[in-house]
């Protein structure tokens, strides 16, 4: 990289991949004939494959690429691919190619690698055959992995029915070759392993061994139950070592320790090692390329309260480069270094960008339906299960289905093309793609439709995918009947579409952003620095929210000064407007052009905006538990963190502290992790040794959470002689107002201690209690004004955990900080960015689309009897007089398709384009067409 | 599209073509992917469809209605697998209740003739969110749904009060009504869907349109020769 910030130069050297890019349609038949197999490094080594092949079945381009392992590359001998490939696609002169690209920043997202664990004898790996890596298993897993599917080990090929995992390999230990942190992200995937363990053989036995359990992400401790609560599923709280092998059938013998049972060994078919987070191997060429600093793992340091920004000029970061983190974490990084990058370079947005153009669309309305059908594979996914080529015989048979074909996936660029070029050629004007769910795909086969000149809504999708073979792999025959059902249905209804134009809306270039902690601060921020005018909303009287309850961070990070310059910087850019005491009276509108009353300090105020960030942030669980409020001795971990800020005398006297974690949540009333507090005791416990070494902390838990980084002072908190004591929710700590043997008045807790099998009793002088969070008590209340969801446990929830994952179904209306689910400061600003960069897409627009399925009133048939309108909640239909009486009509902009209206509609004037009810009775018809097949049959077998 | 959009003709119309079982699923009550909570219609439109079922000697258990989030897979083939069990042992339709078939698909027909009037006099009931599972059960009783649909209202233009305006015929939405200028107007029972805008359009003064309670014989139409009202302004 050379240049400076917004003006560098980068260059690069293109391998070469021997394979034209243009030329090759994908098809595999060099892989057919390429006679070098080679271990196949996608799926982990486990099989092979051949030195020319597709890196795998969902690659970008899908299209080959010849390896290293080739002989004529080595040897100069064979050329084979060369001669079978009809498209003229191998090149063996292709060269390294110098590239030389021209930047105004960098976004440094080079993931994260895997921890190896044959860097160590005593994990076996390497060594014993059926000791796998979670990767290996996450392939085996896989219906496109090394044995399409199914799950078999290595030493003999049979399918393992008794499986363990082991936990932390290679995280959470300081022992060389091993990492200190929390790779943040195993607990869960494990979880994940074994729900998908279950699939395959509902009988498998599933055991994980495990220190904490690590539930810390959204909605995961239900998850975690669900896991914990299958059938044969058992997690053992315990160190293991694998002692080796049982040479009679290779099963794994594992030794490992309960408290009732003591130390023993179990021998199991296959153990999965739940490997970590290793930083990018070449971590250290990136930080000097780029001018970096590293911390002292090798991942990215960053600036203090910005994770994105890697300190060098220009340069961002997103992902586990960052520090370990699951996919929803890494989207959210990813928006937000984009949203930064957006800041940087606002000046010249648009100077790049085309207009997409599109061949003249076609009238095909006169014509009779002439249908082609397109059935994909999905490569092993719909393919192994469904009867893919007797499905395109069968939609052959299909009344005004001209054309059908099969197609490995229908999604490829080649593939998407076809289809363009069948409609063309075959003078299709409606197309059905038997594939996959229509909430991901539709969109792009609709733009296929328009790339032919045909009108994008004469196309419907056939769910045979989710709706079939995924969830009917074992009945082969049957799904590809249902497949066939599925299609048939889909061709009736493609037979009544019609084209339907869509509306063009203009967007106000405003944001308004709910709620004025630190994500509502940091967002507004973000989108003004994007020269846009924000309208930044705050219930209380002052900006900052609950971090002002805060005063430094884990790695001492000083949080009021930090709020202080936040708002400072609010206050003085001039295109954010601050409304204090403020209360949101009214709430309309729609994505672009939303209206927005709000009664605040300043008075009533009306704002137009085209986008809402809802930035609420949440609330503090009040105890009823453990004396609190009864005993002025008892406080919250917020209220500790006060005390120990203003040096509080009787606090700092005081010779013991215990804390208890899960104060209010992981129970009935709030079934989730609240996150943050395992951090939090953790930091004051260390801030009270570090006030009197020899002050007894203790910190009674169930598992401490101190993922990532964060493992370090958790670390150091023991090392100093915080005494962790963990206890379990049915035999939770029991607290009481005592003297202690000296005659002291103290708190006595008494629990029952594992590790020793006895119950044991700590006197303290204060108990503080990590308290739950909780969601914002205003959550419903802006929930209903802006159409935002809320989730099962009160936290408003994303339109997508992982696609979407700071944004609501309702378009326009973005999420971020603890109004999510609660998370750190540091994550919090991760996801604030996140959430303006997604509000900007929609900002940086002229005009948004609306779509052609909207409702329209039939004049004739309307009774004038209001239910529709009744029946909308966006206020899209009106009534107006007419000769005939009043009649109802729909403002298409306002429409949003759910279509309610028509159901409530006693006569079927009102109907939903798209979604007709002839449409829809197509469908219905088109099904029981087949029943009746099948009764005739039954009848004539039965004679 | 909202569950709510989920149409009472819709279920029956899977009945009538003959399916065992009709599984309607919708998001999680409370939460909408919209903000139009239409799933506690689709609720209502469902517990009405039950009763319709069981009136007409099916059994209610073949029509299920489960509320689950788009991240729910599980919980939607947990659903899905309990209900096709319980499809199972019910048996083929109509049969599977000692029923004969055609005639049960007879009946289903009939009710499907009566979905308008079945949306005009249950409007406010199928609108009403329910917050809580106890009150399912009540929400339509069978022997409401016997009146309704075994006694339906019938509407009749009295001839002697009729002055032939034609407000009544412009304002019918399936064109029910027959009339011309100076002629008495008279509706088609066949066509009629019984929604009461006839009843609602004719003006006070006339009040020519009758409802007639449930059961009622609606008198026969006048012969056309003899729908020819008397010249108004005195003789000529």
């Amino acid at each position: 990289m050379e240049g400076s910030v917004g003006d560098f130069t980068i260059s690069l050297t293109k391998k070469p991949r021997y394979v034209v890019e243009d030329a090759c349609t994908g098809c595999t038949t060099c892989v057919e004939y390429c006679p070098v197999e080679y271990p196949d490094r996608f799926n982990q080594g486990i099989s092979d494959n051949k030195a020319v092949h597709i890196y795998f079945a969902q690659a970008i381009p899908l299209i080959a690429y010849i390896d290293e392992s080739c002989i004529y590359l080595k040897e100069k001998k064979c050329r084979i691919c060369e001669n079978v490939c009809q498209a003229n696609a191998i090149d063996f002169h292709q060269k390294p190619e110098k590239l030389q690209i021209k930047v105004g920043a960098v976004v440094l997202a080079p993931g994260y690698d895997v921890y190896d664990p044959a860097v160590k004898e005593e994990y076996g790996y390497g060594r014993i055959p059926n000791v796998v890596t979670s990767m290996d298993y996450e392939r085996l897993l896989c219906a496109t992995g090394p044995y399409d599917g199914e799950i078999l080990r290595s030493s003999d090929k049979t399918h393992p029915h008794n499986v363990a995992w082991i936990q932390c390999i290679g995280s959470r230990r300081v022992t060389e070759g091993d990492n200190p942190y929390c790779s943040s992200v195993c607990c869960t995937y494990t979880q994940k392993q074994v729900i998908l363990t279950k699939d395959h053989h509902a009988d498998a036995q599933c055991t994980v061994f495990h220190n904490d359990v690590r539930s810390y992400g959204k909605d995961f401790e239900r998850y975690y139950q669900n896991t914990a609560a299958l059938s044969d599923t058992r997690f053992i709280r315990s160190y293991v070592s694998i002692v080796g092998e049982n040479p009679d059938n290779h099963n794994v013998i594992l030794r490992y320790a309960t408290p009732d049972q003591g130390v023993k060994e179990e021998e199991f078919d296959l153990v999965v090692l739940s490997v970590g987070l290793n930083p990018p191997a070449d971590n250290e060429r990136l930080a000097e390329m780029f001018g970096l600093e590293l911390n002292q793992y090798g991942f990215c340091k960053g600036v203090p309260f910005n994770p994105m920004d890697t300190g060098a000029p220009g340069v961002y970061v997103s992902g586990a480069f960052q520090g370990p983190m699951d996919i929803p974490e890494s989207v959210f990084g990813a928006s937000a270094a984009g949203s930064q990058t957006g800041e940087l370079l606002d000046y010249r947005r648009d100077k790049l960008t085309r207009e997409r153009e599109y061949p003249e669309e076609k009238d095909v309305s006169g014509e009779e339906p002439r249908i082609g059908v397109f059935v994909c594979h999905c490569g092993a996914n719909i393919g192994r299960v469904v009867d893919v080529p007797a499905t395109v015989e069968f939609a052959k048979s299909l009344p005004n289905v001209v054309y059908a074909q099969e197609q490995l996936f229908s999604c490829a660029t080649n593939s998407a093309k076809e289809i363009t070029d069948m409609i063309q050629e075959k003078g299709l004007n409606r197309v059905v793609v038997a594939a996959c769910s229509p909430r991901t795909l539709e969109p792009l086969f609709r733009d296929t439709l328009r790339e032919a000149g045909l009108n994008q809504y004469y196309y419907d999708m056939a769910n045979i995918r989710e709706h079939c073979s995924w969830c009917h792999s074992k009945e082969k025959e049957q799904s590809t009947i249902k497949a066939q059902d599925i299609t048939r249905m889909s061709v009736a209804r493609a037979c009544l579409l019609g084209p339907l134009q869509e509306i063009d809306l203009p967007v106000n270039k405003a944001a308004l952003v709910v709620g004025g902690g630190i994500a509502g601060m940091t967002a507004a921020l973000s989108i003004a620095e994007q020269g846009h005018e924000v309208f930044l909303v705050e219930k209380a009287d002052e900006l900052g929210g609950l971090a002002r309850r805060i005063h430094d961070t884990l790695d001492g990070l000083d949080v009021p000064a930090f709020v202080d310059e936040l708002a400072e910087k609010v206050f003085k850019n001039p295109a954010v407007r601050v409304y204090t005491g403020a209360t949101i009276t009214e709430a309309t509108g729609y994505v672009g052009n939303f209206v927005t009353k709000l009664q605040s300090k300043r008075g009533e105020t009306e704002i137009k905006h085209g986008v809402t960030v809802v930035a609420t942030g949440s609330a503090v669980y009040e105890p009823s538990e453990y004396l609190y409020g009864q005993d002025e001795r008892v406080l919250t971990h917020l209220e500790l963190e006060e005390r120990l800020a203003e040096g509080d005398e009787g606090l700092a006297d005081s010779d013991s502290v215990a804390m208890i974690q899960c104060v209010g949540c992981r129970n009935e009333e709030h079934n989730y992790c609240s996150r943050i507090c395992c951090g939090e005791s953790v930091k004051n416990a260390i801030k009270l040794k570090e006030q009197k070494p020899e002050r007894d902390v203790f910190i009674l838990y169930r598992d401490m959470r101190t993922y990532g980084l964060m493992e370090d002072y958790y670390r150091q908190a023991s090392e100093m002689g915080v005494r962790f004591v963990r206890y379990e929710p049915e035999q939770p700590p029991q607290v009481e107002a005592a003297e202690s043997d000296e005659g002291k008045p103290v708190l006595r807790i008494s629990l029952p201690d594992y590790v020793l099998g006895d119950d044991i009793a700590i006197d303290a002088d204060y108990v503080t209690l990590a308290a739950a969070v909780v969601p914002g008590p205003d959550n419903v209340e802006i929930s209903g004004l802006f159409g935002a969801a809320l989730g099962e446990d009160g936290f408003f929830k994303e339109a997508h955990v992982k696609l979407r994952p700071v944004e609501f179904a309702t378009q326009g209306v973005y999420l971020c900080g603890a109004a999510h689910y609660p998370k750190h400061i540091p994550e919090t600003i991760n996801q604030a960015y996140g959430a303006a960069g997604r509000a900007l897409t929609m900002l940086s627009r002229d005009i948004v689309t609306v779509s052609g399925s909207v409702c329209e009133v039939k004049q004739d048939a309307c009774m004038g009897c209001k239910a529709c309108l009744e029946a909308c909640s966006y206020d899209a239909i009106q009534m107006r007089k007419t000769k005939g009486g009043p009649k109802a009509v729909v403002n298409p902009v306002l429409c949003k398709g759910d279509g309610l209206c028509n159901a409530c509609c006693p006569t079927g004037a009102i109907y939903l384009k798209h979604f007709t009810d002839e449409e829809l009775f197509s469908q219905i018809d088109a099904y029981a067409d087949q029943g009746d097949i099948l009764e005739q049959i039954d009848a004539a077998v039965n004679q | 599209m909202c569950s709510g959009r989920v149409d009472l003709e819709f279920i029956l119309r899977a009945f009538a073509n003959g399916m065992d079982g009709v599984f309607v699923g919708g998001c999680r009550l409370g939460e909408c992917n919209y903000i139009t909570h239409g799933n506690y219609h689709a609720l209502n439109t469902v517990l009405l469809a039950k009763r319709i079922l069981e009136h007409i000697g099916l059994n209610p258990e073949r029509l299920q209605v489960a509320f689950m989030s788009s991240g729910e897979g599980l919980v939607f083939a947990r659903e899905v697998d309990k209900f096709n069990q319980k499809v199972r042992e019910l048996g083929p339709l109509a049969t599977g209740e000692g029923a004969d078939l055609l005639e049960v698909k007879a009946k289903l027909e009939a009710v499907r003739q009566l979905i308008p009037y079945i949306k005009v006099s249950e409007r406010d009931k199928l609108s009403t969110p329910l917050k809580s599972e106890e009150l399912y059960d009540s929400l339509f009783t069978l022997d409401e749904v016997e009146s309704l649909l075994e006694e339906p209202l019938s509407y009749y233009i009295d001839p002697d009060k009729c002055q032939a305006c034609g407000i009544c015929a412009r304002r019918c939405p399936v064109q029910a009504i027959e009339g011309a200028k100076g002629q008495v107007h008279v509706i088609d029972q066949d066509l009629c869907i019984k929604c009461g805008t006839c009843h609602e359009a004719c003006p006070d003064r006339f009040g020519a349109v009758e409802e007639l309670a449930g059961g009622a014989e609606v008198p026969p139409p006048l012969p056309p020769d003899q729908r020819s009202l008397p010249a108004k302004g005195g003789q000529s």
